[in-house]
């Protein structure tokens, strides 16, 4: 039976076969044709005919109602708190939904039940042009060739060539040297952070004595600027590299840490930004003392020097070197010693 | 010829009496707007509904141009800073926001009607990107893809990802603290791109992320760029469609020189229209009584803050899954350059690999199966079981994907333990396509056998009949023409002949190992078929007697050649 398929030449259309002489196809069954048209009950009875026609016809109608009692909702249930605009937005949206949907399905049951449904037959054609308006074609470019000379005058083609390639560059350069601001890619080494700089509390601006935190209690930490320059929005790029966490644990727990000295008494800094994709790490374990981030699950062992234990991050969060001041302010020793966040390609140059 | 002894030579019964009839033709005099009639009011469409999924992306895409007008209006795309002064929503009275959070906020709660309209824009876009890939679902499945519409699946596919780039664009306009982690993620898979990742970062943000230039950036995407490209797309889409004409299931009479169905005017037209109110109906329901992405809950966007069990919408879930399986230990350190592979492998490469197996799978089969016809009979997906089982394969890897993209909802829900899962989901990223695969294929085959005993036994009839001599036998109904036509009009292609290594004067031929990779492939493709059955075979099943039915040593005798064929060569 298989031989009767020949892949080179098999053919759904038995005509077809025929026609290209293949034998091995006549053992094929023969196409019964189109199924015979089974007229509806809408086609043969006028009744049902006559209620198609009327279900449609109300169908409409309730759609008309729909657009109507979407006016009225709007008119009648302005928005205001977060209740008065859910009710607005429901009757105002239910109104509509149901000005449309009367349409659309009056629509379809119009088709369904009362257009005619005899099926046609269309013929395809090859969807190549034919060999006489292909020869058309192909006379009519090699003309175009030659009445441009383009193929005889080298110069002319050079020229064209040249000009075009550098026409684009009046766009592109300015674009490409302004689109990137003053690309000092530098700016990823350097944080807010530096000798001194006093920790305060995320996001009121609050100062933090070490006295003050028990040990087990966590901080989200924001560098100390005056309170008028939070307002800018250079702020916030400046604060997605220096956010940092703040937790103190049993100095005890404390196994290793990046930067030996950087804790103070059992408080520990890390950089809030994940070292994976630049999510901030903000679920914090008190028991395993894991962080863990809510992203992409990259989990860090705040004991172990923020040590990657599970997760598609591979470095540890970088460490903030902290002490006290004289008025008891933790203060940073430095800022970070290597580019928070995400690894980019020159990150160790 | 001048016009002057064209108008005289109208004949006079030609000239319109109503109003209709004088209209179009003043029409027609200008446009030869005729021409376009004749060809298309009574163009034949074949009908079935999984053709309606392209239409619904379509139609969601009016209804996305339609609610995003209205939303353009109002929206503010600046990232200055203000004091909010709207009374409503009363958490977010005074606080500080970017103007672009600002205006959504007034846009959601001032403006009548407005948060419907965003509503409907958010679930539309949901839609679109549903049916578009369930769209392209339907054309894998059931090789539409085929010659002459490879072009098509290219612009097709095109659509999709500037489908997913407008979805992405548009999420992020809020500037709210969850589409603002967003951003952070696409900034940090950005910067692990070798060599370039810092600049490109750079190139998108205007400098340091997240800079002051984004939100307007992504704007102009959102709104002119990316919606320009995709109605150009879908205008040459549908433009290759009519010109293909659509096709169409198997059946009667339905064969690859014709194409069966209603007209365009008025059945097509009537349901074609009905169904984008249908479609625009559904969303302004979704829209009125399902809230989505009510920002204020989370806030305007801030560095530090995060929120737990966050998603993605359901389109970027891949993605997100991709990044959460991928092991932290793949960051090489190559003469001081760092290499973020895990990064790079699960945000680049994987949707690479991914998106690269769809654009030229059409190119592959057209190799494999060495068949230059055209086709617009589509094929039922049990006929062609390999590429039924890599569309199932490449689907369950996506859905693991999107699945991890979950985790932490799985976790929490299920109480099972976040690592075990990440932990199940890696291995099965790799092994659940392989057995997805072999399991679709098989099912395929033994759909074909199950087609194969139908057409040569019939259908069981329930009725059992006892003879004289006290055998019972079950009486089976033969099919009719239709219902056997359907089960045997395919073809069982063969893996590719290719010439020998060398020629009749032992000269060693040029491109032989290419043609034997591709016969190699075309192995894997066509080495296990189940063949239609030939008039004869069902001769030979009728000649056997009308009660043999019962009898499983000739069917076993009848489907030896098929399943063969198959077993012998079990891979």
């Amino acid at each position: 039976m298989s031989e009767n398929n020949n892949p080179t030449t098999p053919s759904t259309d038995v005509d077809a076969a025929h026609e290209a002489g293949v034998v091995a196809q006549a053992d094929r069954f023969t196409d019964p044709g189109v199924p015979e048209h089974k007229p509806r009950l809408t086609d043969t009875d006028p009744q049902a005919a006559k209620r198609a026609e009327r279900i449609v016809a109300a169908l409409f109608g309730i759609s008309a109602l729909g657009a109507i009692g979407s006016l009225v909702a709007y008119f009648a249930f302005p928005p205001g708190g977060t209740a008065e605009t859910r009710l607005s937005t429901l009757l105002f949206g239910l109104g509509m939904a149901v000005s449309l949907l009367g349409i659309g399905i009056a629509a379809v049951h119009w088709a369904k039940s009362l257009m005619s449904a005899h099926e046609y037959v269309d013929d395809r054609h090859p969807i190549e042009s034919s060999p006489e308006v292909r020869e058309v074609a192909i006379t009519a470019l090699n003309q175009g060739v030659a009445d441009s000379g383009i193929a005889r005058r080298g110069l002319l083609k050079g020229a064209l060539v040249g000009a075009m390639a550098l026409f684009p560059l009046t766009i592109a350069v300015p674009l490409i040297s302004s689109v990137g601001g003053d690309w000092n890619v530098d700016k990823f080494r350097h944080t807010l952070w530096q000798r001194g700089t006093r920790l305060a509390y995320d996001p009121n601006g609050r100062l933090i004595r070490a006295a003050d935190l028990t040990i087990g209690s966590v901080a989200h930490v924001i560098p100390d600027v005056p309170a008028e320059e939070r307002l800018t929005h250079h702020w916030i790029t400046e604060k997605a590299k220096a956010v940092v966490l703040l937790v103190r644990m049993n100095p005890d727990d404390i196994r290793s840490e990046q930067r030996p000295g950087g804790s103070y008494d059992g408080i520990v800094a890390y950089s809030k930004i994940c070292t994976h994709v630049g999510c901030p790490v903000a679920l914090y374990e008190q028991q395993t003392h894991h962080l863990l981030c809510p992203c992409h699950q990259s989990t860090f062992d705040i004991a172990d020097g923020a040590k990657v234990v599970f997760g598609p991050a591979k470095r540890p969060l970088p460490q903030l070197p902290i002490t006290v001041d004289d008025e008891g302010y933790l203060v940073a020793e430095d800022d970070f010693d290597q580019p928070i966040g995400p690894s980019y390609w020159e990150r160790l140059k | 010829m001048s016009t002057t002894t064209t108008d005289t030579k109208r004949p006079a019964a030609a000239a319109p009496k109503t109003a209709a009839g004088k209209a179009a033709d003043y029409l027609d005099q200008r446009t030869s707007v005729g021409v376009a009639v004749k060809e298309f009011a009574r163009k034949i469409f074949p009908d079935h509904w999984s053709f309606m999924l392209g239409e619904f992306a379509l139609y969601s895409f009016v209804v996305l141009l339609i609610s995003g007008v209205f939303l353009a209006l109002f929206f503010q795309p600046s990232m200055a800073l203000v004091y909010y002064e709207g009374e409503n929503p009363a958490s977010m009275h005074g606080e500080l926001m970017s103007i672009a959070f600002a205006s959504t906020l007034d846009l959601s709660f001032e403006v009548r009607g407005g948060l419907l309209m965003r509503q409907i824009h958010h679930w539309a876009a949901l839609v679109f990107m549903a049916s578009i890939v369930t769209h392209m679902m339907r054309v894998f499945f059931t090789g539409a893809f085929r010659k002459p519409r490879e072009l098509n699946w290219l612009v097709g596919m095109l659509l999709m990802i500037l489908g997913l780039l407008a979805g992405f664009s548009g999420y992020s306009l809020p500037d709210d603290v969850l589409s603002g982690n967003g951003l952070r993620i696409t900034d940090g898979v950005v910067k692990s791109i070798p060599i370039i990742g810092s600049y490109m970062s750079y190139f998108i943000f205007g400098g340091e992320f997240p800079g002051e230039h984004i939100i307007a950036r992504l704007f102009t995407v959102h709104i002119l760029l990316v919606p320009a490209l995709i109605l150009a797309l879908i205008g040459l889409h549908l433009f290759l469609m009519v010109l293909h004409k659509h096709t169409q299931f198997p059946g009667g009479g339905r064969t690859d020189k014709n194409v069966v169905g209603y007209p365009l005017f008025p059945v097509y037209a009537a349901k074609m229209g009905g169904n984008f109110f249908l479609t625009f109906g559904v969303l302004a329901l979704m829209g009125a009584t399902m809230s989505i992405n009510n920002v204020w809950n989370y806030g305007p966007y801030d560095p530090s803050p995060v929120g737990a069990g966050a998603q993605p919408d359901w389109y970027m879930l891949f993605l997100e899954g991709s990044l959460r399986l991928m092991p932290g230990q793949t960051e090489y350190v190559i003469a001081g350059y760092t290499l973020s592979l895990n990064v790079l492998i699960p945000a680049v490469i994987i949707p690479g690999l991914l998106f690269t197996f769809l654009f030229v799978y059409p190119f592959v089969e057209a190799k494999v199966t060495g068949d230059t016809r055209e086709h617009h009979v589509l094929d039922r997906p049990r006929n062609v079981p390999v590429r039924t089982g890599l569309g199932v394969a490449f689907l369950t890897a996506f859905i693991i994907l999107a699945v991890a993209g979950s985790n932490d909802l799985v976790a929490t829900h299920f109480q099972m333990s976040l690592n075990a899962i990440t932990w199940a989901l890696r291995i099965l990223f790799f092994v659940g396509p392989v057995i997805a695969f072999w399991i679709t294929k098989r099912i395929c085959l033994g759909l074909q056998r199950k087609d194969r005993e139908l057409v040569l036994h019939g259908h069981e009839s329930g009725r059992i009949v006892r003879f004289a001599n006290g055998e019972y036998i079950e009486v089976h109904t033969p099919l009719d023409d239709q219902e056997r036509w359907l089960r045997v009009n395919y073809d069982a292609y063969k893996p590719l002949e290719i010439a020998p290594a060398t020629d009749a004067r032992g000269v060693k031929r040029k491109g032989y190992k290419a043609d034997k990779r591709w016969q190699r492939l075309s192995k894997f493709f066509f080495e296990d078929r189940v063949e239609p059955v030939t008039p004869s075979e069902l001769a030979a099943a009728h000649s056997h007697g009308e009660h043999d039915s019962l009898g499983s040593v000739h069917e076993q005798h009848d489907a030896l050649p098929a399943g063969a064929s198959s077993t012998e060569q079990e891979r």
